[in-house]
């Protein structure tokens, strides 16, 4: 007689990983990254691994004080990508302690103390993004001139915006966002026509933004035909923001943006592919995907036009995310046998 | 023929070696142990003392109720005990087994050929019955009580979709007729209007012999289905063949439909024809962790270390022994179980093809399990409420709607024994409701006592009154006065 050990079925192992996952997430957003370096200079990179370092480290410290093992949950990528996302948001000169704040917002405060990978309401990053947000307006306002208006500020000066004390040598090349001017359109008095001629803009949204954004969507393509993520979440939030737009500005093109301005501007496409889709914190049904992404462009939408803020995408996330639990429970898909429902 | 899909299923390596070879004899063992359980429901009841000689074919158990099944002797023998033995299911628990050595061999015991063209439907029925006839491909469910209801459409099982299992597609190669003749039989008894073969598409050899043993008749059709797991489960191979879907709790029966398993269907052909009990079955051994794969015919009883060993024996990378298939069977603790009437396979798996059980990750909620699901479940949604213990939930998410078919688990990124853990729920959620009933029950005679004492002290605190009333009305103390008053006079 020989022994055996036992366990339940299956028998097989199970093939993708948490692992490769977010390495795919990864490898989706560097057009998108590259792109950036291009328009705003090489700062982004320096975020991007002062992020990830604060991130890994934090993530590190809260695994040892909660006591789980480091290993697996360490190599599963989870905080570079959260961190990587935070600091996309970022505009590429911000200092390095605003960067520690979001990332200990991030990783400490809406990931472990929410339980860790898996049990977080809220997107760690939209929450560090938001943060810093609330906390330094002035600093999160700070985007320099793209490629081909003065900028992009060059390494050295990039290294001492985000590692320097005192004044930071970029005031000069300082501009106000697209989004920016569009928000203090009625303000100015100015129709959008006019504004529009201004050299910020490009074809379609912000200069250099307007590529970026479509760097993300290429990403995005490539995480939905890996089946990464699925198709409900960026159609919901993209049809919605179409649709949502384009009577208004049909109705009075000198008030309101062109649809697609609304895409290409802000972190619409960075949200649509990679922040409304994070599957933790969204909805897990695909009609409930649906209407998460609804939900987030119409209240981005909501925000740029009424909020005191230039771009409502992280709150809008924010906000699903505490409505997506119970969204999930009323948009449960029809079992099989079931009679269809009314 | 029109096919439709069905939602989500899995695309897995077939991993068919053991179809390479022709069907080859099993082990002769000197003895064997046939439970007397052997299929879903209870036990049958032996009709042999130890020490009885018994022919092959003679019956061992009879079955006592309807969803019992007899139980025949495989070979020729002395009874040599009848003890309490371990089985191979999922219970783990010891069955009572008729032990018997093998000796010389005998005249066979038979029942009584059949006519299938003239007997009538429901003889035909009794005989699957007392052949002791279960469901063959692994459910072992009673045959004879599948086939007591009419029908509209009878599908004939061969999509044979878990990777390893090559038995069917053997018994479809080599005895083609049977299965035809079987299925003949079948449309026959629950009197339907269609009868249909379903086989997966890649086994082509299969389709070709069915294919030729039909001939031009057409009263049995035969439908390749795509190769898809699980494609041969009975509710996504109705919704395949038909479009329809068995309603959510309920049976095939309520839609008209009955499946049976196409080595089911032989098998009742050869009770009918040649009076043949259920005594023997076709097992494939395969797997890394066997020397020479093959599908073997084993009779029941066979210990299942004999079987391994008529395949070569185990190799070096022998980890885990499963009877059934690598998604849905059973993992042995050990090889000393007999061969059952439900066993269509036992898979020695190689230490490389084995699921690592220790490092999981907690659900991101990817969404890869609802997508595999062939029953449209949300696995994430009942892991995260089979954990919190949210009973009406599961419920209403279809927690017994599972067919633990395994697809979520191998599609999860985070390495989370799903099925596990819904079978596991399915128990819990089942002593749950036991427990809810109970307590009910349990309010109901406490009030029932509450009440019963309160009406009791009602009632006394009642009388009390009466006599109390009754002593101190001023009609009773002027009475008890005269009465006084009467006496004394008398006294006087």
């Amino acid at each position: 007689m020989r022994t055996f050990e036992v366990n339940g079925a299956p028998h097989l192992p199970a093939k993708p990983s948490v692992q490769q996952v977010m390495g795919l997430v990864l490898l989706a957003l560097l057009p998108g990254i590259a792109l950036h370096v291009l328009f705003f200079g090489p700062g982004i990179v320096a975020l991007i691994g002062l992020a990830v370092l604060f991130g890994v480290a934090l993530e590190a410290a809260m695994l040892r004080l909660r006591g789980q093992p480091l290993k697996p949950f360490l190599s599963d990528l989870s905080a570079p990508v959260c961190a990587v996302l935070f600091a996309l948001c970022l505009p590429p000169l911000t200092p390095w302690w605003i960067v520690l704040i979001g990332m200990f917002a991030a990783i400490v405060v809406a990931k472990h103390l929410y339980g860790g990978l898996g049990y977080n309401l809220f997107n760690p990053a939209m929450v560090g993004f938001v943060v810093v947000l609330i906390c330094f307006p002035y600093e999160l306002s700070q985007w320099p001139a793209p490629r081909g208006l003065g900028g992009p500020p060059a390494l050295g000066e990039s290294l001492r915006a985000i590692f320097g004390s005192g004044a930071p040598a970029w005031d000069a090349v300082a501009q106000a966002t697209p989004l920016d001017r569009l928000r203090n359109l009625g303000s100015q008095g100015l129709t959008l026509s006019e504004i529009r001629d201004a050299p910020v803009f490009g074809a379609l949204g912000g200069r250099g933004w307007e590529w970026i954004g479509a760097a993300y969507a290429l990403g995005g393509l490539f995480l939905l035909w890996r089946k990464v993520i699925r198709w409900e979440t960026p159609v919901g939030l993209l049809a919605a923001v179409v649709l949502l737009t384009l009577p208004f500005h049909l109705y009075d093109p000198d008030v309101h943006p062109f649809p697609l301005q609304h895409v290409f501007t802000g972190a619409t496409l960075l949200a649509a592919f990679f922040i409304a889709t994070d599957p933790v914190s969204g909805c897990t049904t695909p009609r409930g995907r649906l209407i998460f992404g609804v939900g987030v462009g119409v209240l981005t939408l909501a925000i740029r036009r009424w909020g005191n803020y230039p771009d409502g995408v992280a709150f809008a996330v924010l906000l699903m995310n505490a409505a997506a639990p119970w969204i999930d429970l009323h948009t449960r898909p029809r079992i099989y046998g079931e009679a269809p429902r009314p | 023929m029109q096919l439709h899909a069905f939602h989500g299923g899995l695309f897995l390596p077939a991993h068919k070696e053991a179809a390479a070879r022709p069907i080859l004899s099993g082990p002769d063992t000197p003895l064997l142990v046939v439970p007397l359980l052997q299929h879903a429901g209870p036990p049958a009841e032996a009709v042999v003392q130890p020490g009885q000689r018994v022919r092959e074919g003679e019956p061992l158990a009879q079955a006592i109720e309807p969803q019992s099944v007899s139980v025949h002797a495989p070979c020729s023998g002395r009874v040599r005990a009848i003890e309490s033995r371990p089985l191979p299911h999922a219970s783990g628990l010891d069955g009572p087994c008729v032990l018997i050595e093998r000796g010389e061999p005998d005249l066979p015991w038979r029942l009584p050929p059949l006519d299938p063209e003239t007997t009538d439907a429901e003889t035909l029925r009794q005989r699957v019955a007392d052949a002791g006839i279960v469901g063959l491909g692994g459910a072992a469910f009673p045959t004879a009580s599948k086939l007591a209801v009419p029908r509209e459409l009878l599908i004939v099982n061969g999509a044979e979709c878990e990777p390893y299992i090559a038995c069917d597609d053997r018994l479809m190669r080599e005895r083609a007729a049977d299965v035809i003749a079987g299925a003949r039989l079948l449309q026959r008894i629950v009197a339907a209007k269609q009868a249909l073969i379903a086989v997966e598409d890649s086994m082509l050899d299969a389709l070709d012999a069915l294919r030729t043993a039909l001939g031009a008749a057409g009263d049995v059709q035969l439908v390749s289905v795509p190769t898809r797991y699980p494609e041969g489960g009975e509710k996504q191979l109705i919704r395949v063949l038909t479009g329809r879907e068995v309603p959510r709790g309920g049976l095939p029966r309520d839609i008209g439909v009955v499946v049976q398993n196409v080595a089911t269907a032989a098998a009742a052909w050869r009770a009918v024809v040649h009076g043949e009990p259920l005594t023997r079955r076709l097992v494939s051994v395969s797997g890394a962790g066997v020397a020479q794969p093959g599908v073997f015919d084993v009779l029941i009883g066979t210990p299942i270390s004999a079987l391994v060993e008529a395949a070569g024996g185990y190799t070096d990378v022998a980890a885990r022994l499963v009877l059934g298939g690598p998604l849905m069977g059973l993992a042995l603790p050990h090889d000393d179980f007999p061969v059952t009437k439900a066993c269509n396979s036992v898979l020695v798996l190689g230490a490389a093809d084995v699921r690592d059980p220790a490092p999981t990750l907690p659900c991101i909620r990817c969404g890869n399990c609802d997508r595999a699901c062939p029953a449209q479940l949300l696995p994430q949604q009942l892991f995260a409420f089979a954990n919190a213990g949210q009973w009406e939930r599961l419920r209403d998410h279809g927690l017994f709607d599972c067919i633990e078919c395994g697809c979520c688990d191998l599609v999860c990124p985070s390495h989370l024994p799903l099925a596990g853990t819904f079978r596991h729920a399915k128990t819990e959620l089942r002593a749950h409701d036991r427990r809810a009933r109970e307590a009910i029950e349990a309010k109901q005679r406490f009030e029932a006592r509450r009440e019963r004492l309160e009406r009791e002290a009602a009632e006394r605190a009642a009388r009390m009154a009466a006599r109390r009333q009754s002593v101190t009305a001023p009609d009773a103390v002027q009475a008890a006065i005269e009465r006084a008053k009467a006496r004394r006079e008398g006294e006087s």
